[in-house]
């Protein structure tokens, strides 16, 4: 995902001699074309996440339109009060890009997942929080976040499957998508548990249940009419995000659900609330916390006819 | 520089005046950090009202200097220094720590009124000031970006990661200045995060260094001149000054990092002044 963001990112911010790059020392081979084509507009900050955040205010306060890149953790956990006093307080045109993000830096470990960044970035006023779900999804909005006014969370997991649209969805920062039509029950999903999640689906499809896929890429500011609407034709809602049980979507469309008086069932399939104990890659690691396309088709199934 | 003895009156009877200024909204707001703010009137001063390229009529041309005040607790002299100059009116300035006011006990973003960025929070301004001085030299801009600094403040670390960063990129553009009066929040520096030696820490960064008596508008000037001091060099300038500056029971004194005056720490001040 990361990549594809990239790469369009790159292609337009060619042309746009006000879009300015900055990294905390990482993102090896990932802005080489940038580099290359806009070196005046490219900064290796170095290992200094606090300076890189103010950097970037400093320069957007100066009329540039910033992005700034290092993996997620350290780029938003580590700098958090510069990111919230000169970015947010400032309400500058600043957009960080997470990259890894979920468990996807896999035996990399702790240091390097990231599952409290939905809670993390949204309680914080004027920031808008986005995790791509696929390709098509990371394209559109590398495109749409460069003229989008205020900072932007975006996270970027390693890993890029294939799309799940079958055809070109008409994405928009803040409006959740419905990616497939179903009946009775519906998987809200984000970033990369969109493709497991659609993988799941299909299997449910062979048992004769056919939900509705929701796509929500812009976590704040959340598609709250889509939710309620979905609320008052779904049974059962299930929540599926790579993220904390805490604080994420899960968290967010619940208080939807019960302002909205919903009378459904919902659940959240999510991680829980520890740091990772296992050691392994992402699938291995997915598998482990019920993520897999596997564990939340039986865990779906579960639920259903245990009601 | 030679300034004549009939203009050096000049920018110390406008330093006489903010800092009875700064007394008086700090006595009537019960404000505090008045310490914090009269080690820095001559610094604003020279800034204001000679230095700094800079017109309260056209406060968004694209080529001003840029100042950031990043050690917003001082703000009192700050506010006081914009309202001489003409960014405020009364009506605005006396807004100051009122409910329902206009100004707040640190600076918020108001480029109309001079306020380039906001402060408080402290290790924050540097780092703007290396990405506003950045945009500037891609901007090819001659304009140069001044930040004046804590000495306290240097306990944060993302000011060295600044100085590191604007020595390599040779940001000479870039001016900080370091109110080193000797005292912060909780004691002496000395005691707290000893900085000593403070100039030879900071020309061992590769910037060129400055130091001088932070009240003396010739050693003030003269300083500002020079700048660059070093070719391809980020600037600091090392202000040896006294917290609580001007009024002698204050003068060196933690206590006025918090303590507001009552009426007759008051009315003494305002005969000393």
């Amino acid at each position: 995902m990361k990549n594809i963001f990239v790469k369009k990112f790159t292609q337009l911010a060619k042309t746009n001699k006000n879009i300015f790059l900055l990294t905390g020392d990482l993102g090896f081979k990932l802005f080489d074309d940038f580099r290359k084509n806009c070196p005046k507009r490219f900064f290796n900050i170095g290992v200094a996440e606090a300076n890189m955040i103010s950097i970037a205010a400093g320069l957007s306060l100066s009329e540039k339109n910033v992005y700034c890149y290092s993996i997620a953790p350290f780029l938003i956990m580590r700098a958090f009060e510069q990111v919230r006093v000169d970015i947010c307080f400032h309400n500058l045109n600043v957009k960080l890009l997470g990259g890894g993000t979920g468990l996807s830096y896999g035996l990399e470990g702790m240091t390097h997942h990231t599952i409290e960044d939905f809670a993390i970035m949204k309680a914080l006023p004027n920031m808008t929080v986005i995790a791509p779900g696929d390709i098509k999804e990371a394209e559109e909005i590398a495109k749409q976040s460069i003229n989008y006014p205020g900072p932007i969370y975006i996270r970027l997991p390693k890993q890029a499957n294939e799309s799940v649209y079958k055809t070109d969805p008409k994405i928009k920062i803040g409006k959740g998508e419905i990616v497939e039509y179903g009946k009775d029950i519906c998987l809200i999903t984000t970033g990369s548990m969109l493709y497991n999640s659609k993988i799941a689906l299909e299997k449910l499809k062979k048992k004769k249940i056919k939900p509705t896929l929701v796509s929500i890429h812009t976590i704040k500011p959340l598609d709250e009419n889509l939710i309620k609407k979905i609320s008052k034709t779904h049974k059962y809602i299930f929540v599926i995000e790579e993220h904390s049980l805490i604080g994420g979507l899960g968290t967010s469309v619940a208080e939807i659900l019960l302002e909205s008086k919903y009378k459904g069932m919902f659940k959240k399939i999510a991680l829980p609330d520890k740091y990772s104990c296992y050691i392994g890659h992402l699938p291995y690691l997915y598998d482990k916390y019920g993520l897999s396309p596997e564990k939340i088709y039986k865990n779906i199934l579960h639920t259903i006819k245990n009601k | 520089m030679n300034l004549s003895e009939k203009q050096l009156k000049k920018y110390e009877n406008i330093a006489k005046k903010i800092r009875k200024e700064i007394l008086d909204i700090s006595y009537k707001t019960k404000s505090t950090h008045i310490g914090s703010s009269f080690s820095i009137v001559e610094i604003l001063v020279a800034l204001y009202f000679k230095h700094l390229k800079l017109n309260p009529k056209k406060p968004l041309n694209k080529n001003r200097d840029k100042f950031i005040l990043s050690k917003g607790h001082a703000c009192s002299a700050f506010y006081t220094t914009l309202f001489y100059k003409g960014f405020f009116d009364k009506k605005f300035f006396n807004g100051f720590a009122k409910d329902g006011g206009t100004l707040e006990h640190h600076p918020n973003r108001d480029i109309k009124r001079g306020i380039e960025a906001s402060t408080g929070s402290l290790g924050h301004g540097l780092s703007l000031g290396v990405g506003m001085a950045l945009a500037s030299k891609y901007n090819k801009s001659k304009q140069k970006i001044y930040i004046l600094l804590a000495d306290g403040e240097l306990n944060e670390g993302s000011n060295w990661e600044a100085i590191m960063f604007a020595a390599q990129h040779k940001l000479d553009n870039l001016v900080a200045i370091v109110d080193y009066n000797k005292i912060q929040a909780l004691g002496r520096v000395k005691d707290v995060i000893n900085l000593k030696p403070l100039s030879k820490k900071w020309q061992s960064f590769n910037w060129g260094v400055k130091e001088i008596n932070g009240h003396n508008f010739k050693q003030i000037f003269n300083a500002l001149e020079k700048i660059p001091f070093k070719k391809n060099r980020p600037n600091v300038i090392i202000a040896n000054t006294i917290k609580g500056k001007g009024v002698s029971f204050m003068e060196n004194k933690l206590l006025w990092h918090y303590r507001c005056p009552d009426d007759n720490e008051y009315k003494k001040a305002l005969k000393e002044l």
